[in-house]
């Protein structure tokens, strides 16, 4: 084995060796070169499950419960984390050119996560992400919803579809809203597209790195419980309104809401965001910083039955100051990261709940050293990292390759459609689902695999 | 001393009338029913839109809802006509007032007023897809320009039809020709996707549910838009390509066909946009009063004639047909003047029903036998809490480039661009503006609509520290029910009745902290009810 990081044999069954080609290759140069022999297939528009005969729902056995989407919004680079290229030199690695060894044989990954390394064994690293898109909107949009954006309908996210196939509608009845988002929304994303804004995530709001996780709209500062009942009194007692029209529907509606809402403040369910009910010593350990806190209360929400949590961890759109901010945060992302796997693992949850890890896109391999950037990463669609665990996804993998430089996928690309049918399938979930469209339209949650970037399909190989 | 003993006759009065309970049932025509005040008799079309309800009720024997009373009219004419609650001065100003005639002249004044512009400007952007970024992409600039362009229509009152004639019809640069947007606030610019737009915006109609056929035969007359770029970040210009042979005589084109299917012919160098925008805009034009006559009925109730109110097709038929007739020729008979159908609309007797069913039969929304309830708009909702307390709400722009700053006296409901928002807007339904389809606008009520409001330290700042109570609690020890009243005046744009004036007692007055709180949670409480939340 050598010692580059890049050389654990793909776990794939047309395995490419790194010397079939001189690098680097684009993807149209991949395509057109016929590396793929199947090409030909993928390009007749139909899915490759489909020309196997076999019926791609079925062949994956639902094992996973719940999803937690660690999103590192921004796009946080590929070669400094999970897919390290420390042959490329300087100019691609800068000052991070020592990746480090993993509990698994032959997998290294960025030596500054050292943590997440002791359980590379229940990982499974996506080192051939591609999408080809690199703007912040429409990569977001591409890898959450598998769609490429442009079309007539905006498609849902999959955390929107999960909602709508485990959530209320499944016959869910936690009290918590079957997806949540710590602490706040994307932005750039509208995460329940056309299902609107019911399908929305529940945003907590307030920051559970602070002493106090105070959840926007569960517990408000300063009100006692005493004056919270005093408060629902008086406002049964104004309600003449609504005692007049018993019986409305729309009122039925709004007092059903209340009462969830108030056992949300008053009742147990609330208590889930209430991490002093967590040993010190647990918290340390995921690291008292708002993201590692997220990854804690992310774990208690799973552990209640939640289905879909988003962390939303903001800040690697490194075009500047990149190195500084790894060095700054991906200890604090190690710490969090490892401790969630850890902790899962441990409490048997791990088995039941995935964890997705990564952003819209990658960055830049080559540093731009020149101004204004002075030593920054730019976006990257062509090649980047997502990476998986538990669920039913097998630990201890690596799928693909990116070439030496990291700028272009050697081996087995994988497209998002690819991994979000994954996940779906493993929750349990077809992957031609429909929906239906507000006008009228039955509506597929996935497209139809893309010609232009042909992909072996789904993660078959690590289920 | 006057609005004392105004007061006191009013709280007479509200022991038989809160609200219309006690109003005695109309008979037919609901000719027995007497409002609590003194009204003229209502203008002719109004009359109209009476008779294509009452008699559609009598003659299945449901009986209606009697008129409501002067605040619930204050309130909901407010609402529908400026997206804002009246302010305790104009409250009183209108409850104390004697005049017959009185709604009728509330809603002429209302009419005139800037924020009838703004909120009808934001609910005819919404149906236009007026948004900077995805999936819309008009980008700031053309935003702007074309918002400024809807709002002035409105302000003007311009006749809908030149209104429509200029959206379908202009040429010219995005950032100087404002109404050229139409052809860019779509997701996708091909003449197919044009024509469905068409025939959403303006025709209320689903083109996809259409025969196979209709729209291809549709899509000719929008086959012959070109754009083009310029040296300016993102401006482009929309125009008649003149230069192409007339649509349906390019090679594999077919035959343009008018979607009620009669043929149309379009000379050489002749804009064939014109050519349909001629045809949509006749009187005689099956979908063209009738979709816009339904909109505005569902903006004002809750519920179009024909539900979902934009999809007018034979199978989708309206609950009450005469009803639809009456409106579509109320508003073609007045050249299709806005202000005239809301005119006639707002003075109705159906319109100033009472929201409360006289029977269960009669609560069946689409009879419109009582005035359908409604959650108030994300909008409207969150300017109310803003205007009343005196705070604001912090809105952005997801991308930040250019640079989005709006300045702290913009309400939500004055905001031109789809794409910058909050997070309470978006928990409140506001609409993405992807598709322009009505039911993008949600209002649901949800657990964490609940939360934000029952609970967020955002509104509980907003009622704790803004100017809602400072003046009500210096006058609070002297005169409790004072400041209940004002309260309720404020919040409810009602008096309290006997038994609401009396929820401050046993509260210990000499106790600052303890009057402070209770005043809070009274305020809290108010704001909280399903009364505030809901347009009734």
């Amino acid at each position: 084995m050598k010692d580059d990081g890049t050389t654990m044999k793909p776990n794939t069954d047309e395995t490419l060796s790194r010397e079939d080609g001189p690098l680097p290759l684009s993807r149209r140069d991949l395509l057109r070169g016929g590396l793929y022999g199947s090409a030909g297939l993928f390009l007749s528009g139909l899915g490759a499950e489909r020309l196997l005969g076999a019926p791609r729902a079925r062949a994956i056995a639902p094992k996973a419960k719940s999803i937690i989407q660690i999103w590192m919004w921004g796009g946080p680079s590929h070669i400094d984390t999970f897919d390290p290229k420390p042959k490329a030199g300087h100019d691609y690695c800068g000052s991070l050119d020592n990746p480090i060894a993993t509990n698994v044989d032959g997998v290294r990954i960025g030596e500054l996560l050292p943590l997440t390394a002791k359980h590379a064994d229940k990982l499974a690293i996506l080192r051939s992400m591609t999408h080809g898109v690199n703007g912040h909107e429409t990569a977001s949009y591409i890898t959450q919803t598998g769609w490429k954006a442009g079309g007539r309908v905006v498609h849902p996210g999959i955390g929107a579809v999960v909602a709508k196939f485990k959530g209320y509608e499944a016959g869910y009845e936690g009290l918590i809203p079957p997806y949540i988002v710590l602490t706040g929304p994307q932005g750039r994303f509208s995460e329940s597209g056309f299902l609107g804004s019911r399908y929305k995530p529940f945003a907590t709001g307030g920051d559970p790195g602070r002493p106090k996780f105070l959840v926007e709209g569960i517990a408000a500062p300063g009100i006692t419980l005493k004056r919270q009942k005093v408060r629902r009194d008086l406002l049964d007692r104004v309600n003449t309104f609504a005692k007049r029209r018993r019986g409305d529907p729309k009122l039925a509606e709004f007092f059903r809401a209340q009462e969830q809402a108030y056992d949300l403040i008053l009742g147990d369910a609330g208590k889930v965001f209430d991490l002093e009910q967590e040993k010190p010593e647990l918290r340390e350990r995921y690291g008292k910083n708002t993201f590692g806190q997220s990854c804690l209360v992310a774990r208690r929400l799973v552990e209640k039955g939640v289905p879909y949590v988003t962390i939303n961890y903001r800040g690697w759109d490194t075009h500047k100051q990149h190195f500084e901010t790894m060095r700054r945060k991906l200890p604090e992302m190690d710490r969090g990261l490892s401790a969630l796997i850890e902790d899962l693992h441990e409490r048997g949850l791990l088995d039941s709940t995935i964890v997705w890890w990564g952003g819209e896109f990658g960055r830049t391999p080559k540093v731009l050293w020149n101004p204004p950037w002075n030593g920054g990463r730019s976006h990257f669609g062509y090649a980047f990292t997502s990476v998986v665990a538990g669920g039913g996804f097998e630990g201890g993998k690596v799928v693909g390759a990116t070439d030496e430089r990291g700028m272009s996928v050697v081996d087995r690309p994988i497209h998002p459609r690819d991994l979000l049918g994954t996940m779906y399938s493993l929750m349990g979930i077809d992957p031609e689902s429909t929906l239906r469209h507000p006008q009228g339209d039955r509506i597929p949650i996935l497209p139809p695999p893309d010609p232009e970037i042909p992909t072996k399909g789904f993660l078959r190989e690590i289920v | 001393m006057r609005r004392i003993l105004f007061l006191c006759g009013w709280l007479s009065l509200a022991a038989t009338s809160v609200e219309g309970v006690a109003v005695p049932l109309p008979g037919p025509e609901g000719g027995s029913a007497e409002a609590p005040t003194l009204q003229a008799r209502a203008p002719a079309a109004s009359r109209s839109l009476d008779r294509a309800v009452f008699m559609f009720l009598r003659k299945r024997g449901i009986p209606h809802a009697g008129t409501c009373p002067d605040h619930v009219f204050l309130r909901r004419a407010y609402l529908d006509l400026g997206g804002r609650l009246p302010t305790l001065e104009e409250c009183k100003r209108f409850l104390e007032d004697e005049k017959p005639g009185k709604r009728a002249a509330l809603i002429d004044e209302l009419l005139a007023r800037r924020e009838f512009a703004d909120l009808w400007a934001m609910r005819w952007c919404d149906v236009l897809r007026v948004k900077s970024e995805f999936p819309i992409n008009l980008w700031p600039n053309a935003v702007q320009a074309y918002y400024q362009w809807v709002w002035t229509s409105l302000r003007e009152n311009k006749p809908y039809d030149r209104f429509v004639r200029e959206l379908l019809t202009s040429d010219g640069s995005n950032f100087r020709v404002p109404p050229v947007n139409f052809y860019r606030a779509l997701q996708s610019r091909d003449p197919r996707s044009i024509a469905k737009a068409v025939a959403l915006t303006f025709m209320g109609a689903r083109a996809e549910k259409w025969p196979k056929g209709r729209l291809d035969a549709m899509a000719m007359f929008f086959s012959r838009i070109a754009y083009k770029r310029t040296a300016e970040w993102k401006e482009e210009i929309v125009y008649f390509d003149a230069t192409r042979p007339p649509p349906g005589e390019g090679k594999d084109e077919v035959e343009p066909i008018f979607p009620d299917g009669r043929k149309a012919r379009i000379e050489p160098g002749r804009d064939p946009r014109a050519v349909f925008a001629d045809w949509l805009i006749r009187k005689d034009n099956p979908w063209f009063a009738k979709a816009l006559v339904n909109r505005v009925w569902a903006w004002l109730f809750g519920r179009g004639v024909v539900h979902e109110a934009d999809d007018l097709r034979p199978d989708n038929p309206p609950s009450n047909p005469a009803l639809l007739d009456a409106l579509a020729k109320t508003f073609t008979d007045s050249g299709y003047d806005l202000h005239a159908l809301l005119r006639a609309i707002l003075n109705s007797r159906v319109y100033q029903q009472d929201s409360i069913p006289p029977s269960q039969e009669a609560a069946d929304e689409s009879l419109f036998a009582c005035y359908p309830i409604h959650r108030l708009d994300a909008e409207i909702l969150i300017d109310a809490l803003c205007d009343l307390t005196g705070t604001r709400e912090r809105y952005s722009s997801v991308i930040p480039e250019p640079f989005t700053w709006i300045p702290p006296s913009l309400g939500a409901i004055r905001i031109p661009d789809g794409s910058i928002s909050s997070p309470t807007l978006e928990v409140f339904g506001r609409p993405p503006r992807d598709t322009g389809v009505m039911s993008e606008r949600s209002s649901k009520v949800t657990a964490d609509q609940r939360l934000q409001l029952l609970n967020a330290s955002r509104t509980i700042l907003k009622i704790e520290r803004g100017t809602l109570l400072r003046p009500i609690l210096r006058n609070l020890r002297r005169n409790p029910r004072r400041a209940i009243t004002e309260l309720y005046l404020r919040i409810l744009s009602r008096y309290p009745d006997q038994e609401e004036l009396r929820l401050l007692d046993g509260i210990d007055m000499k106790n600052w902290r303890a009057r402070r709180d209770a005043l809070v949670d009274l305020a809290w409480a108010l704001i909280n009810s399903a009364e505030f939340q809901f347009q009734h």
